[in-house]
Parts: structure tokens; sequence; C-alpha cells
């Protein structure tokens, strides 16, 4: 049973170090984000273009899903569709048994880690290598988990990773981000060229083509999705694009979004099979995984369009201080907490609508525009509604401050009994506020006292 | 220059029973401008309490409310950044939602009159001096729902700038939230607790004597910590200082 956001935030706001890895982290990538998307004119028009190709995509996400299947079994590639997560596991331990590999080389994907693709192919004695260099260094860290949508160690310094290569790789290692990228790349180059299978997600999937995407910085990306034999793809069935030119766009929007770059260092675009070029079998796993439920909500289901920039936890004042592990998801930030509960169900995850302050700094920067407070409150709404998360005395509470505010005579009336210290006005008194704040005391005259008395009325 | 504008002040229930100085100061500024100000005593709240903590469905009937008291105004002004954003950007949504056209309608037609009191006199009115004068050293801090949902942008500090007397100094980061958010101060107290507190460090730092904005409940926030912190220093809503004639 997960804590949930409250209590799992007090734990990591009394941590100083994480405080400081933090702030340091998101306040550099908001402002690199800010250069790069300052100096692009049509930026606006970016952004709508892009919610408007993901919302039409969306709304007939069916019909361009076959279209994908069709396009990548023409080109070569096997599709196999999975309706949760333990049947995309299977898939993708089967390919990998079926070439006698007990290991894989896998580019850094949020699917694999939101399905638990490591846990599971450890289950069918296939070990899964991660080769990007945040998520080697959670990995090799027993007990972490990544606190991040794109740096998934932003909660670690050079320190502690230096700390940890030197006990995990047993090599001398200074904490210089040179000294520490070079024995991170002595020990993948080996896997690199040794193991036969390879695992991505996708950032894309173009319908029209069969062509997947995947951005990257490392270039490890690149090697995983090129030297294997066969590489393997588990891709969520929102991921998919109708034509390969909306690709202009979203390729503009991502990495000045997520990195702070004009353009990412590497974009591997590839379909199916060719002869003597990659690897000689490609298999696209579609993963539904609770996304045609969140379909079904219209206004929860903007969360879909998300393209896991990021931007939205860098902006974020709440998970500038709690980190991502207060989640308790892949998916932390705001938009985890629009995205988790719907995936989950919202009794698996009904304090996340609330891990906001709805300042709405998210939905500012979203580059693909979801109104990330307008989704928060809804499901807020939803948890009300449809859980039963939400205690009696709240429930009692509110619905007295709402016979409070129905008639000028009820409310007049409380406004007296607020005075004295008693009544649903005076219940804010709540001890969680006065613990940090001191409550503002009750004047003798109300303003509409004052104005009675005075002219006017 | 100025027609007499006629305004419908919508006090808000907080200031109304807990700030209202407030509202006497807005009174007294619109006032001071040529605007007749009345206030329909049938107004209670804009439910935006209820909204934001999943208790939309117990809103309705206030948003009928709102427009019963106020559809005839000429103008509305409020001196909340976040409550003039709930009307403004959360009603029709919500009469759409809850099916009813004709309420979305009539708050489609009234939700353009509804103005933040620093939108009403720099926007709509043209003034940026308001006669005002405050021998202080004030820093301003930008509510959220005014600056991201109503974008009033630099209206606030265009009035303050002309405050005679006035010692405006930067707030750093100033369009961080102060970690207010309604109930997710209590919710969330913690977090909201660590948000506050790095706002105290960057008002501390301007060595203002007073902490002014645009929204009553942020205040109410930010002047509680700072009271808790015992840090003698105050907060002031941006109508109050505009009201201020110090010498």
């Amino acid at each position: 049973m997960k804590a949930g956001f409250p209590q799992a935030a007090r734990a990591a706001l009394a941590d100083s170090q994480l405080r400081r890895n933090l702030g340091h982290a998101t306040s550099t990538i908001r402002a690199k984000r800010g250069r790069v998307v300052g100096e692009v004119a049509d930026w606006e028009a970016l952004r709508a273009a892009g919610a408007e190709i993901k919302e039409r995509t969306l709304r007939h996400l069916d019909v361009h899903l076959e279209r994908l299947e069709e396009a990548v079994v023409r080109a070569g590639g096997t599709v196999h569709w999975a309706r949760d997560g333990a049947e995309a596991c299977a898939a993708v331990a089967e390919v990998a048994r079926a070439h006698g590999s007990d290991e894989v080389i896998k580019v850094k994907s949020l699917l694999s880690d939101e399905i638990g693709l490591n846990d599971a192919l450890a289950g069918a004695g296939i070990h899964a290598v991660e080769t990007d260099l945040a998520e080697l260094i959670i990995q090799l860290s027993e007990g972490d988990s990544q606190s991040h949508i794109l740096v998934p160690a932003i909660h670690r310094n050079r320190a502690e990773i230096a700390q940890i290569f030197r006990r995990e790789l047993g090599v001398e290692v200074s904490d210089e981000p040179d000294d520490l990228t070079a024995a991170a790349r002595a020990h993948l180059r080996e896997k690199f060229l040794s193991v036969r299978v390879g695992v991505s997600g996708a950032n894309f999937a173009v319908a029209e083509t069969g062509h997947v995407v995947v951005v990257e910085s490392e270039g490890n990306g690149r090697m995983c999705t090129t030297l294997p034999e066969v590489l393997v793809s588990v891709v969520g069935i929102e991921k998919v694009l109708p034509r390969f030119s909306d690709l202009e766009v979203m390729l503009q929007l991502l990495p000045r979004s997520s990195t702070g770059e004009r353009m990412n260092p590497y974009t591997s675009i590839w379909s199916g099979v060719s002869d003597g070029d990659g690897p000689r079998e490609f298999h696209l796993v579609l993963l539904d995984g609770g996304r045609t439920d969140v379909l079904a909500d219209e206004v929860g289901r903007a969360a879909l369009r998300c393209i896991r920039c990021s931007a939205c936890l860098n902006v974020c004042p709440v998970y500038e201080r709690t980190g991502g592990h207060a989640y308790e998801s892949i998916y932390p930030g705001p938009i985890g907490a629009i995205l988790t509960p719907q995936l989950r169900g919202l009794d698996q995850a009904p304090t996340l609508p609330w891990a906001s302050s709805l300042c709405g700094a998210c939905y500012e920067v979203c580059p693909v525009k979801i109104d990330i407070p307008s989704i928060l409150v809804h499901l807020r709404g939803r948890v009300v509604r449809e859980t039963k998360a939400e205690g009696l005395s709240e429930r009692a509470a509110m619905g007295a401050m709402a016979r409070v505010f129905a008639s000028r005579r009820t409310y007049e009336a409380a406004q007296r009994m607020a005075k004295l210290g008693r009544g649903p006005l005076a219940g804010a008194a709540l001890r969680p506020w006065t613990r940090s704040r001191e409550l503002p005391d009750v004047p003798d005259q109300t303003f509409r006292e004052w104005w009675k008395k005075e002219q006017r009325g | 220059m100025m027609s007499a504008v006629r305004a419908s002040l919508f006090i808000t229930c907080l200031a109304d029973t807990l700030f209202p100085r407030t509202g006497r100061a807005t009174v007294a500024v619109l006032e001071r401008v040529g605007v007749e100000v009345d206030f329909p005593l049938e107004q209670t709240c804009c439910g935006q309490m209820h909204a934001n903590t999943g208790y939309g469905h117990e809103v309705l009937g206030l948003v009928r409310r709102f427009v019963r008291v106020f559809g005839d105004a000429e103008v509305v002004v409020t001196p909340s950044g976040s409550c003039a954003a709930m009307v403004r950007e959360g009603y029709e949504r919500m009469a759409t939602e809850a099916g009813d056209e004709e309420l979305a309608a009539q708050v489609r037609e009234l939700a353009p009159r509804v103005f933040e009191l620093s939108e009403l006199l720099v926007r709509r009115l043209g003034v940026e001096d308001v006669g005002a004068s405050f021998h202080h050293r004030v820093t301003y801090h930008p509510t959220c729902h005014s600056l991201r949902l109503l974008r009033v942008g630099d209206a606030p500090l265009r009035l303050l700038r002309a405050v005679r007397g006035i010692d405006l100094v930067e707030l750093p980061e100033a369009e961080q939230c102060c970690g207010f958010g309604g109930t997710f101060a209590v919710k969330n107290a913690d977090v909201s607790t660590a948000m506050l507190t790095d706002k105290l460090r960057r008002i501390l730092d301007t060595r203002a004597d007073v902490c002014t904005a645009a929204d009553s409940s942020c205040l109410m926030h930010i002047g509680g910590g700072l009271r808790h912190a015992r840090a003698g220093v105050r907060v002031m809503h941006l109508a109050e200082i505009l009201a201020a004639e110090d010498a």
C-alpha cells in the first residue's frame, strides 16, 4: 500500500541534500528552457499545433493504431498487442527467450518502468542492462528508483554517483563528470557489442509509415536500436502520430521543452527491418495498460497528449521541493498527478490530484497545452464523488459551508458566529494551518456591517 | 478622460469576514478616481474553495446566485485575482458541464464585465496614479491566478510605481507560488509550508517593511507565516496602499 503524497512528501522535505540537488537542477533546466523557447517566434503556434495533432489522433486512435500495425508489418516487423503490463512483459521475454538470450540491453524507457519490465524479465531469468547513464546509476544503486521523467537520478549529485560507481563497478573514479561518463562508457561498450537483444520504448510511432522514433542525448539509444540482432520496442498506444510530417512539430517542441536544447543530439528513426543494416528482427509491442479507460474521461484524457518532456516538473514549486519519489510513481510532478490516478485507478492514488497548489506554472510551459490545473480539479471531483478517500468530516464541513453561502441570511448568521470563534466559518482554525501560520484576528465589524452603517445601503 | 463608471463591488467572503479594511480601501480608491461604487448585499461566495477541493457539485447554486446578484452591473470589481478568475475562467465550464446552457450563456455575457481591481483601474479606466502616498519600503508578490489566469501583467506594479514616497523593491523569484492553494495549505501542510518558507526568505531578503499583493487569500498565508515567525514585516492588500495618504 502506498503512503500517499502528504506523508511521502514529508520525508523528502526534511532531506537537505535532496532539496539542494533538486533546487539546483530544476532551476538550471528552467533557465535553459526559458532561453531556447524564447528564441522561437512562433512557439505559441507550435504548441497549438502539437496539441491539435495529439487531440485529433486520440479521437480516432483505433484507426491510427491499425494503420500503424499494417505499416510495421509491411516494413518487415512484427506487432504484438498487449492489454496490460504483464502481457507486454511476457511478449518481450518470449522474444529474448526465442533467441536464447539471457541478457537484453535497454534504452531508457518510462513505459518499461511503468510495467516493471526489468523485474518481470529477471523473473524469467533474463537480465536487463540499462544503458542510459542515469538509469544505470539507479540500477546500480540498490533500492533506489527514478525521481524525474527525463533526469531519473536528479536526486543524486556527482559525489554520490562517484561513490556508487566505485562500489558497484569496482573502478577508481573521481567525481568529475568526464570521469564518471568514461567509467560508464567502458562498462557499457562491452554490452553494446555483445548482447543480442535490444529493448526500447519510443517517443513517437508513425501510423502512415510504420516509423518508430527514439529521441535521446547520449547515443546509447542509437547503439541499442542498431547493434543487436533483435530489437523489441514497447510503446504505449497514445504515442502514435498519423503522419510522418507531424514529427516536424513534435521534434521542435520536445527538445526545447525537455532538455532546453534547440535539437537533441540523437534522433533514431527506423521502420521494420532492412537487409544488412541494423537488427534483423523487429518487434513492436503496443500496450494499452489502462489508456483506453483514460480515453473514456472527456476531461482527463488530455493527459494522454503528454510527450514526456518533463517541463512541468521543472517549473512545479511542489516537485522542486519534494522530488519525484513522493509521487510514488514512475510519472512524478504535475503530469504524474493527473496520469497516475487515471492509469492505476483513482482509489489507488487518491491523494495525487491534491499534490498541487494549482499555481498554473505547468500549463504555461506544456508543449501540448495540457490544462493540468483543470484536470487536477476535475480528478479531485471524481475522487470525492467516486471513492471514499475523502473522510466524512471533510464532506460534512464542505456541506455546511455550502449551506452557509446559499443565502444572505445563513451567511450573515455564520459571520456573527465567526466573531465568537464558532460555526462553519470559524472552522478554518485547523491544526495543519496553525502549526506554521498564524490565523488572522477576526475583526469586530465585517465589511458589510460597515457598509450598512456608513452609508449607504 | 474618464466617464463616470458605476462599479458593483464583489468583496469576496474572505475579505468581507476577515479583511474588511481591504474592502473599505477598495471603495476609497475607486471613489477617489471617480467611480461610483455600489455593494449588493445578497452576494456571498464565488465557490472557489468548493470547486477546487472537489466539491464542484455544490457550486452551481453559487454560480446562479452570482449571475442573479451581479447580472445587471455595469462592471463588477473585486480585490481578488483568484475570485475574479473563478468567475471569468471557471463559471462557464461549470455551467456547461452541468448541462445548463442558459446559465452558461448568462455567464458568457457577464464574465467580460468582471475585473480584478488593478485591471479595472489600469486597463479599463486608464488610471495609474490614484493619488496615493505611502512612505514605506514595499515588495510586491504577483499572485498565481492574477498572473496566469487573469494575465493582469504589470498593472499592479504600474499603480504602485505611481504612489508618492514609496520605496518599491523587486521580489526575487516573485512568480513562484507562496504555497497557499486554498485547501492545499491544509491537505499538504508540509509542502505548503516549505513553499511559504522560501517565499518568506525572499521577502525578508528585500528588507521591505510591507509585502503587498492583490489577493487576500495569498496575503493571509504570507502574513500568517510572517506573524508566526515574528518577522516584523506586515502584509497589506494593494488596495490599502493605493488608499493610503500618509503625507
